[in-house]
């Protein structure tokens, strides 16, 4: 075990793991992260706090991952080189530990230009391929950047991301390759709903045997309105949804519902997928859809921690 | 290479002069004047508009290089109407301005915004392509900078926001590491890439401290 944490259990396992993402506040209210805590808690293995998603300010990652744990809910931190430099990131490395906070997801995050203060200055000291090898060497060598010693354990359980559907596609899995290099232990997709792509990534993916090599968490993003699916084909770049999609949401009386039943489909669909660990659901807004989810999908008791043998 | 400039907003100049009544105007023979930001129509255009909002122009001049030291005797064969005047309003580049103050007392404000030094792609078509970092891994690239031609300067591939080979950044912005990407297929060295970039030494760029090079002699 690299950090003993509940997430690195089940995959290690071998059993499908299920977590979710949980934006926190724009503000200072703790009950707002606690709710989706409640919520999420019965049904995942680990939840993210995003790190001020899309460069729009928010609570920040840590003091959210710390309410998650107060409610028994294992935090994913995740942790975007945009807004700080190698100094600050450290830190922040240590202080999750401390707080008990070990499952670290590593991005390099939005481009300050799309959130709501484009006018910032874009750190980016590194990107997340290098906060990757940051965070290994701080775990199995116990050394900061400059060679110093860390004292204390370090125990961290490194996760990234990658997106099947942006371009080059042919480079997508050479950058996945590079993240396990650099020292991922899992990662979690952008939102699946190209079925044949993604098929197809997964194949490349097992082909160099890297699905051996790291733990593959398929992303889902439940869709509750046919307007939000031309919104995220049109206006999010590097997210690909099939014409089908937006027409059956276009056609059916109940969307909510008609999404859902997509959802449960493109999961089944994923679970079929030699490689493919687990599912990261991002209900964005929307989290009091996931128990559905992860019910009807089959995927319940959760969390499987307890019954995971060592 | 050239430095590229744009014009700020007239209420901007005209609040940085705002405490002075006669202005001097300074324009530039070379990059100001290719880029129609602050050659002599410019230089023109500007006297009328100061005159225009009630101030008096005491003189103007278009240097024809005014980063080069012969600033000093352009300015001295004016000093009779700059020293009539409260200030001087330059529109060369930031090069151009930061010499004019070498060599007169008077304040000096700049009339345009220096945006970056400039490679012309073709006929009026400008582009970044290095932000002069002191440590070039255009040897590791295909000789395109991702410093530079990258919005999150990645050292390692494209981010997730690499479409058709545009940035998300911007959709007329080619995405760096797409071009990078293409070059090297090209010349069957992609492996290049394969290599974990390491750490930036951000130290030698302008993050260490203004940087001054002394040659020996």
């Amino acid at each position: 075990m690299k950090a003993g944490t509940n997430l690195e259990k089940v995959l290690t396992s071998g059993q499908f793991a299920v977590t979710a993402e949980a934006g926190p506040p724009k503000g200072t209210s703790a009950r707002v992260v606690q709710q989706k805590a409640e919520i999420l808690r019965p049904c995942c293995d680990a939840v993210n706090i995003t790190d001020n998603q899309t460069a729009v300010v928010r609570m920040s990652s840590l003091a959210g991952c710390v309410l998650l744990k107060q409610q028994d809910v294992e935090p994913v931190m995740q942790m975007v080189t945009r807004d700080r430099n190698r100094i600050a990131l450290q830190s922040d490395v240590l202080g999750a530990i401390v707080l008990g906070i070990n499952n670290i997801l590593c991005l390099t995050g939005d481009h300050q230009g799309f959130g709501n203060h484009p006018a910032a200055k874009g750190v980016f000291d590194m990107d997340s391929i290098q906060l990757i090898r940051v965070l290994k060497n701080m775990r199995d060598e116990k050394k900061f950047i400059c060679g110093e010693d860390i004292s204390g354990e370090v125990p961290l359980f490194i996760g990234a991301v990658e997106n099947p559907f942006a371009d080059p596609f042919e480079f997508r899995v050479n950058r996945l390759a590079k993240k396990i290099k650099a020292g991922a232990d899992f990662i979690q997709t952008q939102a699946v709903y190209d079925l044949v792509r993604f098929t197809k990534w997964m194949e490349m993916v097992t082909d160099r045997g890297l699905d051996k090599q790291v733990h593959i968490l398929a992303g889902v993003l439940p869709i509750k309105a046919a307007g939000m699916a031309r919104y995220m084909r049109d206006s999010v770049p590097g997210i690909s949804v099939p014409q089908s999609i937006t027409s059956r949401l276009g056609g059916a009386k109940n969307t909510k519902e008609e999404g859902l039943k997509i959802t449960l489909e493109i999961i089944e669909h994923i679970r079929t997928l030699p490689g493919v660990h687990g599912i990261h659901i991002m209900a964005v807004g929307w989290e009091e859809i996931i128990p559905d989810i992860v019910s009807k999908a089959g995927l319940l008791p959760r969390p499987v921690s307890g019954k995971v043998p060592e | 290479m050239i430095s590229i400039t744009q014009p700020k907003p007239f209420e901007e100049v005209l609040k940085s002069i705002s405490r002075d009544q006669k202005i001097y105007l300074v324009g530039c023979g070379t990059c100001t004047t290719t880029q129609h930001t602050g050659g002599k129509a410019e230089v023109l255009a500007m006297k009328e508009k100061l005159e225009t909002a009630g101030k008096k122009v005491t003189g103007w001049m278009v240097i024809p290089t005014a980063c080069d030291p012969l600033t000093q005797q352009a300015l001295a064969l004016n000093a009779r109407e700059i020293e009539a005047a409260d200030s001087i309003l330059a529109m060369p580049c930031s090069f151009g301005i930061l010499t004019i103050a070498l060599y007169t007392s008077k304040p000096v404000y700049p009339a345009l915004d220096t945006m970056f030094i400039g490679k012309e792609q073709s006929p009026g078509n400008f582009t970044e392509d290095c932000i002069q970092c002191g440590g070039c891994v255009l040897g590791k690239t295909a000789t395109i900078c991702p410093i530079t031609r990258c919005a999150k300067s990645l050292f390692n591939g494209p981010c997730g926001g690499s479409i058709n080979g545009k940035c998300e950044v911007n959709p007329n912005t080619p995405c760096g590491w797409q071009q990078i990407i293409d070059r090297l297929t090209a010349q069957d060295r992609l492996d290049q890439l394969d290599e974990i970039e390491p750490l930036k030494d951000w130290s030698t760029s302008l993050s260490g401290g203004p940087r001054q090079i002394i040659l020996e002699s």
